[in-house]
């Protein structure tokens, strides 16, 4: 178990103090310029050396990914963008550090600017979080009153810390749309390559991060690559913070030591599955964009990138969806097709046109109006997605289908059965010929 | 270069090729409906995708990603890409299924049929039934305009258009609202588009949706005769082609010409058709006690022959249009030669132009792919945008890749692009021409620049200090090794080829505003000339194809032909001799311009020494050699530019020769279509100032 | 996401108050000089939250004018981003999240409350009151299910919670704005599994708790 003085986030819960106060006794901008004075290099290598794996999702080394971004130049500066655009269903964390712990993610905006020779953060925050944000740009008011950023700060390093937010686009939290929107745009994911690295924000070399992982950063740098390499299993390095809902007991978020397993998770944390263990029919362990995994492969598996990747499925934002045997799967799943049908940004053919189709025919399912040979024909439909769009929304929107045929194959059958047997069917369509 | 294997076949390609470029210099055909050449990338389609080896387990989108992004194998051999492997066949098919789903089965009432990319490719990756049993969807028509017809449910959102709009014309006319499956292509809440170049978004559209508003419903593509001509509605020399069913011209589309026009053509040239058709003069007619009536061509040619005969060679003059050809304005000048008369003039407007002065004293001398090049620009009395859209497309885009200053001196005007705006009168240019030797201002950017282009339009030349005004032009784009920056910017079509064969009054000879004079003249043929008015008491003929101004002032009008009824030279503004040739027939008893000098001048006794088209291209050439050169730019001697006699300038403000595009000659008039163009536009105007 | 229109009936004009234009400049000084583009969706933002949260056309343009930007750029954003609400809503403007984690945790009761008591989606209720809209995740799962009622967040709701707070909505009566059964955030029901060493189980009584702070609005203007 995670002892509480191994948790980054000490404040998630928000029962102590916010602000600038609160963040120095639990240790925030303790000597920050100590950190910095290491050098760019030193700061890389020891976030390399600490495994972290990006929060966001699709598990990207960070340090790797800030070691990408050139020399600074004057004339073309360099930018840190923070994806504060939680919007993963199922995900809720990034929340509780921009209300309750925001001095972790402003010093870690300073501290990985500088590692990435960044003149400025960018932190884009999902626009219904309004609260959060008014309390993120408290924080850095604040951070700017006492002189910790801004132009010619206590650190000695010139740095810029902007609260930018969105209007409502889950597309808007990939990277790419991230910045579309950041430049006043329709979000719409831009072609890669060029990567962010070489041509972001502006036309400027970007890196964009999670809050998370710009959060963590600190803490990491203060206690070293060692320290946080301690906790996880081997490549699935760290604490992590975990948000459980659905059917569980106490659904809440938890900061917990990596490949902690599923079970052990749930029971300590969130009361135990509803109606105990044997109530547990599934679980989607990532955020919605992963396949979900049955009740029996999920239990006593490692929460981490590998183990679950194993399972087909992912550790993704480590948003966990419990669901148990009260559950309709095609109706919780439907939904999240619903979901991408509608955050779908319409650029290009296959997921403009196929998340609508998937949609329309798990809601079908749903009732179980349709044809047995149209589950082949739309585990067909998510392949025919999946690998071909611009951004990963495509392949997001074709896995969550894909886990429920794959795993629940039966279960459509019999919903198909039922209601063919009903009396007040309406005809099944057939495709037009 | 770098090599690459596709299909198996080694080939060295430049590294910034993009895969889809490489696949096509390998032979490969690549489905695409987003990409276009001359558009930003957009990657949205997904069809062309391809398969690369060793890279991630999925296709690639061969127009998003360039050779250089590839990496060789693992013992440095050239990276390989396959279109045809079954990976790549099934990434297509599923792309093209999906394109299908929510497109309508409407083909066989689409004007697009025939000419459709989806209907082409989906013969090549569509399945021969749906497997989509929903509801498909319908999207609402938008309105965008007197020239594009949308029928947006066929849209495949490849955002072509929007791209078009925004990159080239620089108007953002148009725009993907909303998200999802549920994104429509629209202008801003359905107002008309504004710019010149609208017209081509429906070439652009790869399906049904964006079609050309005034040929709806007309004919299919596989049912036209199609003629490759030029166009004559500015004089940039645009290549069009002509589509004709029967004797009718049904529509004008673009050639590609990339030294001229590339792709595009403007909304004039090309939906000008209807006014091919309107107020055409089909027949001769004589006036007779103030009233026109219809005439025989012997009656006609009596009428004239009979008062030509009782006037001194002095007093008979030629004034020559701004939409003539070569060889009419070649045959009207041999018969006024036979006449005996110096007075002709091809320039209605009265530009200070003299071919005297050498060739490059009235070319576009850096040519029109020399935009490209420059690095610097002045615009001196021309509004590019009405007076030559696709020239200003050119512009602009030579301004978007960036490091061009440019200023202008006149009428400020939105031209798309940004610029320095010096102020409206003639002083500013000498001003300029002194700061290029003090070096401060714009003139001191000119000075330094390697290839300036000073942009001299009609506007400042039509004017009493016209001379003077190109003498200090002629000096701040004087030749630079091989680059000469003094580029005049025609408005007519005619005017180069004009001067060229030396239409202008001989000397002691009257040019065409005196010759308008009241009295000055007894007999003037206008040679399709419809912008200048003949003051009364002058015997006046019209040679010419439309009702129009200049058939109104007549005594007798000699039905023409139009330029798609003929086959004509004409030389554009920066010299390039250009052939068009006949794509229908003059209706009527309309003759070819120079049949009817011909004719012409055989009842007035001085028969001309050609009896076809080919022997009077034969004695053309043999005067003017370089006119035979078809698609070149003869060279001229810039030198002579230093020669050029100044002169003090006038007052006033220098202002463009057009004041409303869509309406500058008489096909344009008498088409409804440009009429309603040109009312949007002046009721756009107005708008715009009431803010 | 459906098709998007503007409004039918539009106001004549629209003009920023003083102070959220002069907000708006501050905002346009964030980016770099000719980035102004940038302030797009805060500057609509804004402009919604002054015109009784929806946006008329002419605030669309006078945003495009302030930002030397093409009015059809402009619309596509206000078009694309479901935020903007671009046909006038209720006071109280419900947004209820129906996502998977909401509706398991029984969403499909909330929205059988919103049915009852304000009417179909997207209609503004006779006194003007109410209107609603189910939307997609919201981000506050472990507090499902949740609703967005302008600005903020009602967690942690079932039923009659819900129906007591359109209730005290509807009278005027103050809120409790977050959770509503008892939780301060999104920690455990009932009693805290980790931090215990800095907050006590129950949060208020380890060397750390600042119940001051943590009762602190979490918007300022609040």
């Amino acid at each position: 178990m995670l002892q509480d003085r191994d948790r980054i986030f000490q404040n998630l819960y928000g029962y102590g103090d916010w602000g600038l106060e609160g963040a120095k006794k639990r240790g925030a901008w303790d000597n920050t310029k100590g950190l910095l004075e290491k050098g760019r290099e030193w700061i890389i290598n020891e976030m390399k050396a600490s495994g972290l794996r990006g929060r966001g999702g699709a598990g990207f080394p960070t340090g790797l990914k800030w070691s990408f971004m050139p020399k600074p130049d004057a004339a073309r500066p360099s930018y840190l963008v923070v994806n504060a655009d939680e919007s993963e269903p199922g995900t809720c964390k990034d929340r509780e550090i921009l209300r309750n712990d925001p001095h972790l993610l402003v010093e870690g905006c300073l501290v990985a600017g500088f590692a990435m020779g960044a003149s400025a953060a960018y932190i884009y925050v999902r626009g219904e979080f309004i609260w959060e944000r008014e309390r993120l740009q408290a924080a850095v008011d604040q951070a700017y009153e006492a002189n910790l950023i801004g132009k010619d700060n206590i650190h000695d390093y010139p740095f810029e810390v902007i609260v930018h937010h969105g209007a409502g686009a889950y597309i808007c939290g990939e990277e790419t749309a991230l910045l579309e929107s950041l430049e006043g745009k329709k979000g719409m994911p831009r072609l890669k390559p060029p990567f962010p690295a070489n041509m972001g924000l502006y036309g400027c070399p970007t890196t964009v991060n999670n809050v998370e992982s710009i959060a963590v950063a600190p803490t990491i740098l203060r206690r070293g690559a060692a320290w946080f390499a301690g906790f996880g299993a081997k490549n699935n390095a760290g604490t992590k913070l975990f948000s459980i809902s659905g059917h569980v007991n106490k659904p809440c978020n938890v900061e917990e030591a990596m490949s902690i397993p599923f079970r052990e998770l749930i029971e300590k944390h969130a009361g135990g599955v509803r109606g105990g263990w044997d109530n547990l029919l599934a679980v989607i362990p990532g955020g919605s964009s992963v396949r979900c995994v049955p009740a029996e492969q999920i239990i006593d598996c490692p929460m981490d990138f590998d183990s679950l990747g194993k399972l087909q499925s992912g550790l993704g934002t480590a948003a966990v969806i419990v669901m148990d045997k009260s559950t309709d799967i095609i109706r919780a799943i439907a939904r999240l097709s619903h979901f991408y049908k509608h955050e779908s940004c319409g650029q290009c053919t296959p997921c403009r046109e196929g998340t609508g189709w998937m949609y329309r025919v798990m809601e079908r399912m749903v009732e179980g109006r349709a044809q047995k040979k149209e589950i082949d024909m739309l585990f067909d439909v998510s392949k025919q997605i999946e690998g071909h769009t611009i951004c990963a929304l495509g392949d997001a929107a074709a896995w969550p289908v894909q886990g429920l045929i794959n795993h629940f194959r039966p279960v459509i059958e019999a919903r198909i059965d039922s209601y063919t047997a009903r009396s007040d069917k309406d005809a099944v369509k057939v495709a037009a010929e | 270069m770098t090599k690459i294997i596709v299909d198996g076949a080694e080939l060295d390609v430049p590294a910034e090729y993009t895969l889809l470029q490489a696949c096509e210099a390998a032979g490969k055909e690549i489905p695409r409906f987003c990409y276009h050449e001359r558009l930003s990338i957009a990657g949205n389609c997904r069809m062309c995708l391809v398969e690369v080896k060793g890279g991630p387990p999925k296709p690639m989108a061969s127009c998003a990603n360039t050779v250089r992004d590839l990496r060789p194998g693992p013992n440095g051999e050239p990276p390989v890409v396959l279109t045809n492997s079954p990976m790549v066949k099934k990434a297509r098919e599923g792309v093209m299924e999906f394109l299908l789903i929510n497109h309508p089965l409407d083909c066989p009432i689409c004007d697009q049929g025939g000419e459709c990319d989806l209907q082409d490719q989906a013969l090549a990756y569509g399945r021969d039934r749906s497997r989509y049993s929903e509801s498909k969807h319908a999207v609402e028509n938008k309105y965008i305009g007197p020239l594009v017809k949308t029928e947006m449910t066929r849209c495949i959102h490849c955002t072509r258009c929007v791209r078009f709009t925004a990159e080239i014309c620089g108007t953002s006319d148009m725009g993907m609202i909303g998200r999802g499956e549920d994104s429509e292509i629209t202008t801003y809440l359905e107002q008309a588009m504004t710019s010149e170049l609208q017209g081509n978004v429906a070439d652009l559209c790869p399906v049904g949706a964006l079609l050309p508003k005034p040929q709806n419903f007309r004919a299919r593509p596989w049912e036209y005769n199609k003629t490759p001509g030029i166009d004559v509605m500015d004089a940039l020399g645009s290549a069009i082609r002509i589509d004709t069913r029967g004797r009718e011209v049904m529509r004008i589309l673009p050639r590609v010409n990339e030294a001229v026009n590339e792709e595009w053509i403007s909304d004039k040239t090309r939906q000008i058709v209807d006014g091919l058709k309107t107020q055409r003069l089909d027949r001769p007619f004589v006036r007779e006690n103030g009233k026109l009536r219809p005439a025989t061509w012997q009656q006609a040619f009596g009428a004239i022959a009979a008062k030509v005969r009782t006037t001194p060679a002095g007093k008979i003059g030629f004034i020559g249009g701004d939409l003539c050809s070569v060889e009419d304005l070649f045959a009207a000048k041999a018969l006024a030669e036979a006449l005996g008369t110096k007075n002709i003039d091809a320039r209605q407007d009265g530009a200070r132009l003299d071919p005297a002065l050498g060739r490059a004293s009235y070319i576009f001398n850096p040519t029109v792919e020399g935009v490209d090049r420059a690095d610097a620009l002045l615009i001196v009395g021309s509004n590019p945008r009405w007076e030559s859209p696709v020239l200003n497309a050119r512009i602009r885009r030579r301004w978007r890749a960036g490091q061009f200053p440019i200023a202008l001196i006149g009428e400020p005007f939105d031209l798309t692009y940004s610029y320095d705006y010096l102020g409206a009168g003639a002083e500013i240019l000498a001003g300029i021409a002194k700061n290029q030797e003090s070096g401060e201002g714009f003139g001191e950017i000119l000075a330094k620049v390697e290839r300036p282009m000073i942009l001299v339009g009609q506007g400042a030349l039509a004017r009493e200090d016209g001379a003077a005004i190109l003498a200090l032009a002629a000096k701040l784009g004087a030749p630079k090794g091989d680059w000469t920056g003094l580029a005049v910017l025609h408005t007519a079509a005619s005017r180069v080829g004009a001067l060229d064969i030396g239409f202008v009054p001989g000397a002691g000879g009257l040019d065409a505003q005196q010759m308008a004079k009241a009295g000055a003249q007894d007999v003037v043929f206008l040679v399709g000339a419809d912008e200048i008015s003949v003051e009364p008491g002058a015997f006046v003929v019209y040679i010419g194809s439309h009702g129009d101004r200049g058939a109104h002032r007549a005594d007798v009008i000699l039905p023409g032909a139009a330029y798609t009824e003929k086959s004509g030279t004409y030389v554009n503004t920066e010299g390039r001799a250009q052939m068009s040739d006949r794509a229908a027939f003059p209706p009527g008893e309309a003759r070819e311009d120079w049949a009817i000098f011909r004719a012409l001048s055989a009842s007035l006794g001085k028969p001309l020494p050609f009896d076809s088209l080919a022997q009077l291209r034969g004695k053309l050439y043999a005067s003017y050699p370089w006119l035979g050169a078809i698609d070149a730019i003869a060279a001229s001697d810039t030198a002579r530019l230093a020669a050029l006699p100044g002169g003090a300038l006038g007052q006033g403000a220098l202002v463009s020769a057009i004041s409303d595009f869509y309406l500058t000659n008489p096909i344009a008039r008498a088409s409804r279509v440009m009429g309603e163009c040109s009312a949007l536009a002046k009721a756009r105007r107005t708008a715009q100032a009431a803010e | 996401m459906s098709t998007r229109r503007l409004a039918e009936n539009q106001p004549e004009s629209f003009e920023f108050t003083p102070e959220n234009r002069a907000w708006l400049d501050a905002q346009i000084a964030k980016y770099p000089p000719g980035r102004q583009q940038s302030a797009v969706i805060p500057a609509l933002w804004k402009a919604q939250k002054q015109h009784d949260y929806w946006l008329p056309r002419a605030a669309i343009e006078k945003v495009a004018d302030i930002l030397g930007m093409p009015y059809i750029r402009v619309l596509e954003v206000a078009t694309f981003y479901t935020m903007f609400n671009l046909e006038p809503v209720g006071k109280y403007y419900v947004q209820l999240c129906g996502t998977t984690p909401c509706l398991l945790r029984g969403a499909d009761e909330i929205i059988r409350v919103c049915h009852e008591r304000i009417g179909p989606q997207r209609q503004v209720t006779a006194d003007g009151l109410f209107s609603w809209a189910e939307v997609e995740c919201l981000g506050a799962c472990c507090n499902a299910p949740m609703v967005q009622i302008n600005d903020d967040y009602y967690e942690d709701l079932d039923a009659a919670s819900f129906s007591k707070l359109l209730d005290d909505l509807a009278a005027g009566r103050p809120t409790h704005i977050g959770p509503q059964n008892g939780r301060l955030r999104s920690e455990p029901f009932g009693g805290l599994t980790s931090l215990t060493e800095f907050y006590g189980a129950d949060g208020k009584s380890g060397p750390l708790s600042d119940m001051t702070a943590a009762h602190q609005p979490a918007c300022p203007e609040k």
